[in-house]
């Protein structure tokens, strides 16, 4: 058995093999044709795997490029796929935080990790990557220096949802001299309580995980705790719960 | 011969050279917009009672000139086409009825008076409460001497039962209709849509019952079993039409079917019959539209029962709620209903859109994860 699962997401494409006793990983940036992520993903993959394409028994693909590379293989929603991961590798998780490029989303598990509800940001970047990524742009940093630069006992609160409003609020601050780190505090502060509300909305029960590419940054993680007060369990490589999921997805076809 | 939901899309056409010819014969037209409308009081006047267009996007730019943008596409765009003189149906109508139903659509028929004459109706926001209808009634007959003096002519109690009769009759037609997806559906959500949204704008009701009756009689004939199951799924909210059918597209496309439409465009009409052993009409007909379960009443228990009922009768596998964009009244209210949903144990997902296309892949992620759910 070997099996694809592809993650093409706003941001970055990524992408899991699995064959029977081993799993490879690989990601690029998604860019502006999805297809191509996807192929060269595909390709990467492979080599790393030492296999052919014609190996292949299925390919399984989620996030926003899913229709682009259909040819590729079957299409699955984010939302199933990181519940299939989760429910893998963490069978007492009941609620997922997913924090994406272009959108956040809640996900209610039942006893056999079947999705029985879900939230999802509306049409707006508050509590998404792409939030981040533009206050991260205001502050001269990369978005993953955020993390490491934030002073939570200096925390200013953000008060603008709005991407572009809260840019503008940023560039207030720093003209009066506000530091960086208390700045950086307050933006992970207002991901964590917009996220939170939506958390609140669908429910916590069981164990809570935190998904997608913004949960490698321990401010986010830190806020996101504070606000829903209780732990959150972070994948290993949480970036790749969506093709990790997608690829065990195919698995199971494939035993079917 | 037999008939086709193909047919029903020719009717705002045919319809529309009907009007001008008779608008030429001297008879009058009355636009409306909403189902509050008595229309058996058009009726019973001599005119042709007419839904007016607001299920565009086209002309809600022009209305935004006017209107503010953050008010749900249904008003702005049922103000943009009388705005831009856009909808055949408005040119010709010599009246407009409208109803103080939610807050936006009060504050617009204000402004839209300066277009045309439009009289507005007093709706109470209270089922089970005697003096709520009352004003009901008396509502009913201000607007019954309006209509006698605008277009000159007497409303007599005869014309307002035969009137009845003819609403009544056709209601419980598009109900069978509707009805007959209660098994193995016979009718996408799509066709549903064209079938129950083409019949307001009709001309002449004697052909619309009998188009209706013989669609029913040949669908029920020519239904086939044995077909693979689709996710049945009950649409709920605000009302769609051709033109704002964009989330019946969107979960047809994902491999689901719309079974059913609790809402105004569809079945939240449909149960209520005009009581016909009454002895005055007016009391008759305020009784039947006091008891239409739009969200802009409170409380609203009737929706819920209805909701309830459907869930169990169509068998939905899976419930919709579509909330137009600062529609406070059905947005709120998704609180219940998406209570009553679950309750069931059924998956349940509350969308709040517009007109526009620009949430279609928004829309769509959020769509197939509920078809996933059931599946």
């Amino acid at each position: 058995m070997l099996v694809v699962g592809l993650d093409i997401g706003s941001v970055a494409a990524k992408g899991v093999i699995l064959d029977k006793d081993t799993m490879h990983r690989a990601m690029v940036p998604t860019g502006w044709s999805p297809r191509d992520a996807g192929e060269k993903l595909i390709s990467e993959l492979l080599e790393l795997s030492g296999r052919k394409r014609e190996q292949v028994d299925d390919i399984v693909v989620t996030g926003y490029g899913r229709i682009a590379i259909a040819g590729a293989g079957q299409a699955a929603t984010e939302i199933k796929c990181h519940a299939r991961a989760v429910a893998e590798i963490y069978p007492a998780v009941r609620t997922i935080v997913d924090i994406g490029g272009q959108d956040s989303k809640v996900i209610r598990l039942n006893e056999q990790g079947r999705v029985i509800d879900f939230a999802m940001n509306d049409k707006c970047a508050a509590g998404t990557g792409r939030f981040l990524q533009v206050m991260a742009n205001a502050l001269g940093l990369d978005v993953s220096e955020l993390g490491e630069n934030e002073d939570s006992d200096k925390t200013v609160s953000i008060n603008s949802m709005c991407t572009v409003f809260a840019e503008s609020e940023i560039i207030g601050l720093l003209a009066r001299g506000t530091s960086k780190s208390g700045i950086i505090a307050g933006l992970h502060q207002s991901v964590g309580r917009r996220v939170a509300a939506m958390v609140r909305r669908i429910g916590i029960s069981g164990e809570v995980a935190f998904t997608g590419g913004v949960a490698r940054n321990p401010g986010v993680r830190r806020a996101l705790q504070e606000e829903l007060g209780c732990r959150l369990i972070i994948p290993e490589e949480c970036q790749f719960t969506g093709a990790l999921g997608a690829a065990l997805l195919g698995a199971e076809q494939q035993f079917n | 011969m037999t008939i086709n939901v193909e047919d029903f899309t020719h009717i705002r056409e045919t319809s529309l050279i009907k009007i001008k010819e008779a608008k030429d014969g001297g008879q009058k037209v009355v636009g409306t917009y909403c189902t509050y409308c008595p229309q058996e009081m058009i009726l019973a006047a001599g005119a042709i009672p007419v839904s007016l267009c607001g299920t565009s996007e086209k002309p809600i730019a022009a209305a935004e000139e006017v209107l503010p943008r953050n008010l749900c596409p249904l008003i702005k765009s049922s103000y943009g086409f009388a705005a831009t003189d856009t909808c055949p149906f408005f040119h010709f109508s010599d009246l407009i009825i409208g109803e103080t139903t939610c807050d936006g659509k009060k504050k617009m028929f204000e402004i839209m008076q300066d277009i045309k004459p439009v009289h507005v109706m007093q709706l109470p926001h209270l089922h089970q409460l005697d003096a709520a209808l009352k004003l009901w009634i008396t509502e009913l007959r201000r607007l019954r001497s309006v209509l006698e003096t605008e277009l000159g002519v007497e409303i007599t109690e005869e014309k307002l039962w035969e009137a009845i009769d003819k609403v009544n009759r056709e209601t419980a037609a598009v109900k069978a209709i509707c009805d007959l997806n209660k098994g193995e559906p016979v009718l996408s959500g799509l066709d549903l849509l064209t079938v129950t949204w083409s019949r307001n704008f009709s001309s002449d009701k004697d052909r619309m019952f009998s188009m209706l009756k013989e669609l029913q009689e040949e669908l029920a004939a020519s239904r086939q079993a044995g077909s693979a199951p689709k996710p049945r799924v009950l649409l709920t909210g605000c009302p769609v039409g051709v033109g704002s059918e964009k989330v019946i597209r969107l979960v047809e496309e994902a491999g689901g079917c719309i079974v059913a439409m609790e809402n105004c465009s569809g079945y939240k009409t449909l149960e209520l019959q005009t009581d016909t052993g009454l002895s005055d009409p007016i009391v008759a007909l305020a009784q039947k539209y006091m008891s239409i379960p739009c969200s802009c009443m409170s409380p609203n228990p009737y929706r819920l029962e209805l909701l309830q009922r459907m869930i169990k009768e169509f068998r939905a596998d899976a419930v919709v709620d579509l909330t137009w964009q600062a529609c406070h009244t059905y947005n709120i209210e998704a609180f219940e209903v998406g209570k009553l949903v679950r309750g069931n144990g059924l998956p349940y997902l509350h969308l709040e859109s517009d007109y526009s296309s620009s949430d279609l892949e928004t829309l769509k992620i959020r769509i197939e994860a509920l078809l996933e759910m059931v599946a």
